[in-house]
């Protein structure tokens, strides 16, 4: 592992950029925002490498941008925001999403406060963990015949309400209200929906989780109010994506789109970045895949909703209405969209790439909810299961950013340096000193999400708010969480 | 001759896989991604299956053989430990891979690997036969 030896200019407080003058073929600056602090973690792995590589992408407009949760990926770094012009032979890649397409969190709120909750915690923990399935191998109770699934595909979280996986209005709080158009069932493989079958409505392993938090900061009482938030306020998070069916239909444009970097006479220093004109048969069959994999993930999640809403009634023997369980918003964090941007005063229309970035439209965008128009799309940033997570909203500020902006906290330590970091050691007796109920299925899943395996989340939520590029909200902390 | 270890990654799992010739390579980068997803160890095999995969180059190749055995292994359920090359060429590799099926296992498993990935990929030649680096996404 070789640690950044380029250089880094200092913007400002907290922006940096990679010249692109640090290695032939980049075609725009790199910036990276970050503090100083944080800077001499991004620099000892690849990312910044990464960022400096994903500036060769034809199309790329602006800067090849990366978020103070940056580190390590595959291809693009995590963190990683990139745009491409369409009507300029922009180009979109597969690696510029992920495998885990439309990997993302969704945050629900309810009516109960944190002395009420506190005695049915464990109640309400042991439940969710047995009635969400979680893991790998795991399958979820939903079978549909591959007809069902075509139009599940194309109709994401809706079609999941309209057979009893929730209410109708959850799908306008959800981003392009749970079903980005476009969706091409045809241009997804036989594989994918093999490996997608019976895995609708399970959150998955790894970093996906699902998170019983109250609120114990406000900084925004306004935007908090127009939401319904308040301090004390209990409310649950849902991370999870697209399951086997978008890890097969990265896997199978990835392979595909290395011919297309001959074929089109793309240079790129990773064939893990290959990519295809946005305007070409193979960019087209790759963002109608990719469509249908990010509405699959929306529909998953809706379905994890509607199971955590069943666990809550069940165990306070209450109505979901008396809990007052409302979604507050469901964004993606890896994606390609289209969207149309202004560049250099002129509008185009773009390819913007997410991977492990967060949408974040500013106030008054046709494209967020008219409950939210005046205060800017909601941003849900998960924290690490120890310390905190975040709500935020859009500003006009994040422009610069293609209305982009972090994910998370961003890990900091290998899943192997957090496991021997963690030896002899017991995470979740350590999270319950701390009034932190865990339950997880992966026997090492723990160490590998310790809270220090991860950067601190209120430093990158210090970042994003500092730079302008969203604005604080509400901060939770956790008091159950259900691992993979 | 030590079949894979594990490198640090801060999201993945790097792992560095070698073998006196490709094919062993081949074999012991297969082992070494089952060997994260779940707990090899005493476990008895029951079912064979044959593999034929096709793809441009030996690198790419590597990749498509772990993607086709990650498949499988979702889809028919089977944990696979033992791996046999039969043919190898620069397009094409035969093998045989050996296992058992989830359903008594499932509390082997650990690990969900969503994909092999390309990033940094290159097959080496050492002194000692070839090492590759491989980057699961997970």
């Amino acid at each position: 592992m070789a640690a950044w030896q380029g250089r880094l200019e200092k913007i400002d407080d907290y922006r940096w950029r990679i010249p692109k003058s640090y290695k032939p073929g980049m075609r725009v600056d790199g910036v990276i925002y970050a503090d100083e602090e944080m800077l001499k973690d991004i620099i000892n792995d690849k990312a910044a490498e990464q960022v400096a590589n994903v500036a060769f992408l034809p199309g790329i407009v602006s800067h090849s941008l990366a978020m103070p949760d940056i580190h390590w990926g595959y291809g693009f770094a995590i963190g990683g925001v990139a745009a491409t012009d369409v009507d300029a032979g922009g180009v979109i890649s597969p690696g510029g999403v992920g495998f885990d397409i439309n990997c993302g969190v969704r945050l629900m709120k309810t009516s109960l406060a944190e002395d009420e909750l506190k005695p049915k915690l464990r109640d309400l923990v042991y439940a969710l963990y047995n009635d969400v399935p979680a893991g790998v191998g795991s399958k979820g109770d939903i079978r549909i015949s591959e007809a069902e699934e075509r139009k599940l595909l194309v109709e994401g979280a809706k079609w999941v309400v309209e057979h009893g996986y929730g209410r109708s209005d959850d799908v306008e709080y959800t981003e392009e209200h749970g079903a980005v158009k476009g969706a091409d069932p045809n241009a997804v493989s036989a594989r994918a929906y093999e490996r997608g079958k019976n895995q609708s409505g399970t959150l998955g392993s790894g970093n996906h989780f699902l998170e019983i938090q109250a609120i114990d900061e406000v900084y925004d009482s306004e935007a908090a109010d127009v939401i319904g938030l308040d301090k004390g306020q209990i409310t649950v998070m849902i991370h999870s994506g697209s399951r086997g069916l978008g890890y097969q239909v990265c896997d199978e444009y990835s392979k595909d789109f290395i011919s297309c970097l001959s074929k089109y006479g793309i240079n790129v220093p990773d064939r893990q970045l290959a990519c295809a004109p946005v305007d070409s048969p193979e960019g087209k069959a790759y963002l109608g895949a990719m469509r249908c994999a990010a509405n699959y993930a929306w529909a998953n999640r809706q379905c994890l909703m509607h199971l955590t809403r069943l666990a809550f009634m069940k165990v306070f023997q209450r109505s979901e209405k008396d809990l007052g369980m409302d979604l507050v918003y469901d964004v993606a964090h890896n994606i390609a969209k289209i969207e149309k941007h202004a560049v250099n005063g002129k509008e185009r229309t773009l390819c913007v790439h997410r991977k492990g970035a967060t949408r974040a439209f500013p106030p008054e965008h046709p494209e967020i909810p008219a409950k939210y128009k005046k205060i800017g799309q909601p941003v849900i940033i998960p924290g690490d299961m120890g310390r905190n997570s975040y709500l935020l909203v859009g500003t006009r500020k994040a422009e610069e950013t293609f209305f982009s902006t972090c994910h998370g906290a961003g890990r900091l330590m290998s899943r192997s340096a957090a496991i021997s970091k963690c030896r002899g050691r017991s995470i979740s007796r350590e999270l319950e000193s701390k009034g932190i109920i865990v339950k997880s299925s992966g026997r090492e899943t723990l160490a590998e999400e310790a809270p220090e395996a991860y950067k601190n989340v209120n430093e990158v939520v210090g970042v994003v708010h500092g730079a302008g590029i969203s604005k604080r909200v509400c901060r939770m902390k956790p008091l159950g969480v259900i691992k993979g | 001759m030590k079949r894979y270890e594990q490198f640090p990654h801060t999201a993945d799992i790097g792992v560095h896989v070698f073998g006196k010739d490709l094919k062993e390579l081949f074999e012991n980068a297969a082992f070494a991604m089952f060997d994260i997803i779940a707990d090899l160890e005493g476990m008895k095999t029951s079912i064979t299956k044959e593999f034929e995969v096709k793809a441009p180059n030996h690198e790419e190749l590597l990749v498509a053989w772990l993607d086709e055995l990650l498949y499988n292994f979702y889809t028919k359920s089977i944990i696979f430990s033992g791996f046999k090359v039969e043919e190898l060429s620069e397009n094409l590799i035969k093998a045989t891979a050996s296992g058992r099926p989830v359903g008594e296992n499932r509390n082997r498993l650990q690990t969900e690997i969503k994909a092999a990935t390309y990033s940094d990929l290159k097959i080496k030649e050492t002194p000692d036969g070839y090492q590759v680096d491989i980057i699961f996404d997970i």
